[in-house]
C-alpha cells in the first residue's frame, strides 16, 4: 500500500518536474520537501524581519543615542539610559499615560456590553435580524479618516446633527454643546466614536462565540427547569467568555496606539485634554525631532502591551482548558 | 512476594526553576508595572513602573519555557 502510494506520488512528482522547464526541473528535483517548505515561507520570513523585527531593534538602539531624524549627518551619541531616565520623570509623558487608560478602559467596557448585548440579540434569529447584523456593521467598515471628519461635522456646535439631538432632548442651546472644545466633554467624545465605530467588531466575534454554543445544552437546562436567567449566567457567559476575552485583547492592542481618530478630531486638544501616548509619541518625534527620545517612549509602550498581551494569553488558554 | 515497587520520587526543582511559581510570580510583576505606568497619583511610582513591567515581561519570557 505504501509502496504502491509512494510510486503513485513518485509519477506525480516526475510529472510536475516533465511540465517545467528543463534547468529548473532538475534544481526542484534535487531539493527536500523542508528545502521547499523553507522556499515557501522564506520571503514572509525576510518581509517581517524587514518591516517588523529590524526597525524593533533599530528602535531599541536609537533609544539609547541623542539621534535626531532631522539632522541626519550630525554625529550620534550613546546617552545610555538619559532618554527612559527622561520619559519616565515627565509629568507631561505620565499625564497622555493617564488620558491613554482612561480612553482604553471606557471605550473597551462600552465595545465589550454593547457588544456583546447586540450579539445576544442578533443571535435570538428575530425577522429582519441579517439586514440588522449588515447595518449594524457599517461603521467597522468606514475608514477612521472618513469616520473622524464625519463626526466632527456631527459635533460642530451650529450644524452638527448631534448637538442639535442632545439639544432637543435637553433643552441646552447647541452653541453650549462643543464636545471637541470643551476639556471635560473632549474625551468623551473621543469614547463616543471610539465605540460607535469598532462596538460592530466586538458584536462579531461575541456573535461567533454566541452561535458556537449547541442547542443540547440549553435544551438539558430546560429539562432541569434552569431559569432564562440562569441559562445566560451558567450556559451563555462561561461559553462566549473566550470569545470576549479575544474582542478585549484585539480591541485593547489596538486602542492603546489608537492615534488617527484622536489625531483627526481633536488634535489632542484642548490644551492637552485628549493627548493619548500615541500622540504624544507623534509630537515628541515629529515636531520635537527627538528621535531618540521618542524611541525610547514607544519601546516603554511597547512593553507594556507586550507584557499585558502575554498575562491576557496565558488568561485566555486557562479559560479555554475550563 | 510482590511485583510492586515504588517508583524512585523525582527530586523537585528548585523554587526559581518551578515554572508555576515563577510564572505567578512574573504575572504578578508584569500587572503591578501596569498598574504603575497608568496609574494617577505618586510620579515616583510611574517612574519606576517601566522596570518593573520589563522585569516581568523577561521573566515571563523565560519561565514559560519551563517544563510544566
Amino acid at each position: 500500500m505504501t509502496a504502491s502510494h509512494d510510486t503513485f506520488s513518485d509519477k506525480m512528482a516526475d510529472a510536475a518536474v516533465r511540465a517545467t522547464p528543463e534547468p529548473l526541473a532538475t534544481r526542484v528535483r534535487g531539493l527536500s520537501d523542508r528545502a521547499i517548505a523553507w522556499l515557501f515561507i522564506a520571503p514572509t520570513i525576510a518581509l517581517l524581519l524587514a518591516i517588523n523585527i529590524f526597525p524593533l531593534f533599530w528602535a531599541i538602539w536609537l533609544s539609547f543615542t541623542n539621534f535626531r531624524a532631522n539632522r541626519p549627518n550630525a554625529a550620534v551619541r550613546n546617552v545610555g539610559l538619559d532618554n527612559y531616565s527622561r520619559i519616565l520623570n515627565d509629568p507631561d509623558i505620565w499625564a497622555s499615560m493617564q488620558t491613554t487608560a482612561h480612553f482604553v478602559f471606557w471605550t473597551i467596557l462600552l465595545q465589550t456590553v454593547i457588544g456583546f448585548a447586540l450579539a445576544w440579540l442578533i443571535d435570538r434569529k428575530f425577522r429582519g435580524h441579517a439586514f440588522w447584523t449588515t447595518l449594524i456593521l457599517i461603521p467597522m467598515m468606514l475608514s477612521p479618516a472618513v469616520v473622524g471628519n464625519f463626526w466632527r461635522f456631527l459635533y460642530e456646535p451650529q450644524i452638527g446633527l448631534f448637538a442639535y439631538a442632545v439639544s432637543f432632548v435637553s433643552g441646552i442651546p447647541t452653541s453650549d454643546i462643543q464636545m471637541l472644545g470643551n476639556v471635560h466633554l473632549a474625551p468623551w467624545a473621543i469614547i463616543i466614536v471610539d465605540t460607535w465605530m469598532w462596538t460592530p467588531y466586538v458584536m462579531l466575534i461575541c456573535l461567533a462565540g454566541l452561535r458556537s454554543i449547541p442547542d443540547y445544552i440549553y435544551e438539558a437546562a430546560e429539562v432541569d427547569r434552569a431559569s432564562p436567567w440562569r441559562q445566560f449566567w451558567s450556559i451563555t457567559v462561561p461559553m462566549a467568555l473566550p470569545f470576549i476575552m479575544l474582542a478585549v485583547l484585539f480591541r485593547g492592542i489596538e486602542n492603546f496606539k489608537m492615534f488617527d481618530m484622536v489625531n483627526l478630531l481633536t488634535g489632542g486638544g484642548p490644551g492637552s485634554t485628549t493627548e493619548v501616548a500615541s500622540i504624544a509619541l507623534k509630537r515628541d518625534a515629529f515636531e520635537a525631532w527627538a528621535t531618540g527620545r521618542s524611541s525610547a517612549f514607544a519601546i516603554v509602550l511597547f512593553v507594556a502591551v507586550f507584557g499585558l498581551a502575554n498575562i491576557y494569553v496565558k488568561a485566555l488558554n486557562k479559560v479555554k482548558q475550563r | 512476594m510482590t511485583d510492586h515497587t515504588l517508583a524512585p520520587k523525582k527530586p523537585r526543582r528548585p523554587f526559581f526553576l518551578r515554572r508555576g511559581p515563577m510564572e505567578a510570580l512574573a504575572v504578578a510583576l508584569i500587572a503591578l508595572g501596569f498598574l504603575m505606568l497608568f496609574q494617577p497619583f505618586a510620579l515616583v511610582l510611574y517612574t519606576y513602573s517601566f522596570i518593573t513591567l520589563l522585569a516581568g515581561t523577561l521573566m515571563f519570557t523565560i519561565v514559560s519555557k519551563f517544563p510544566e
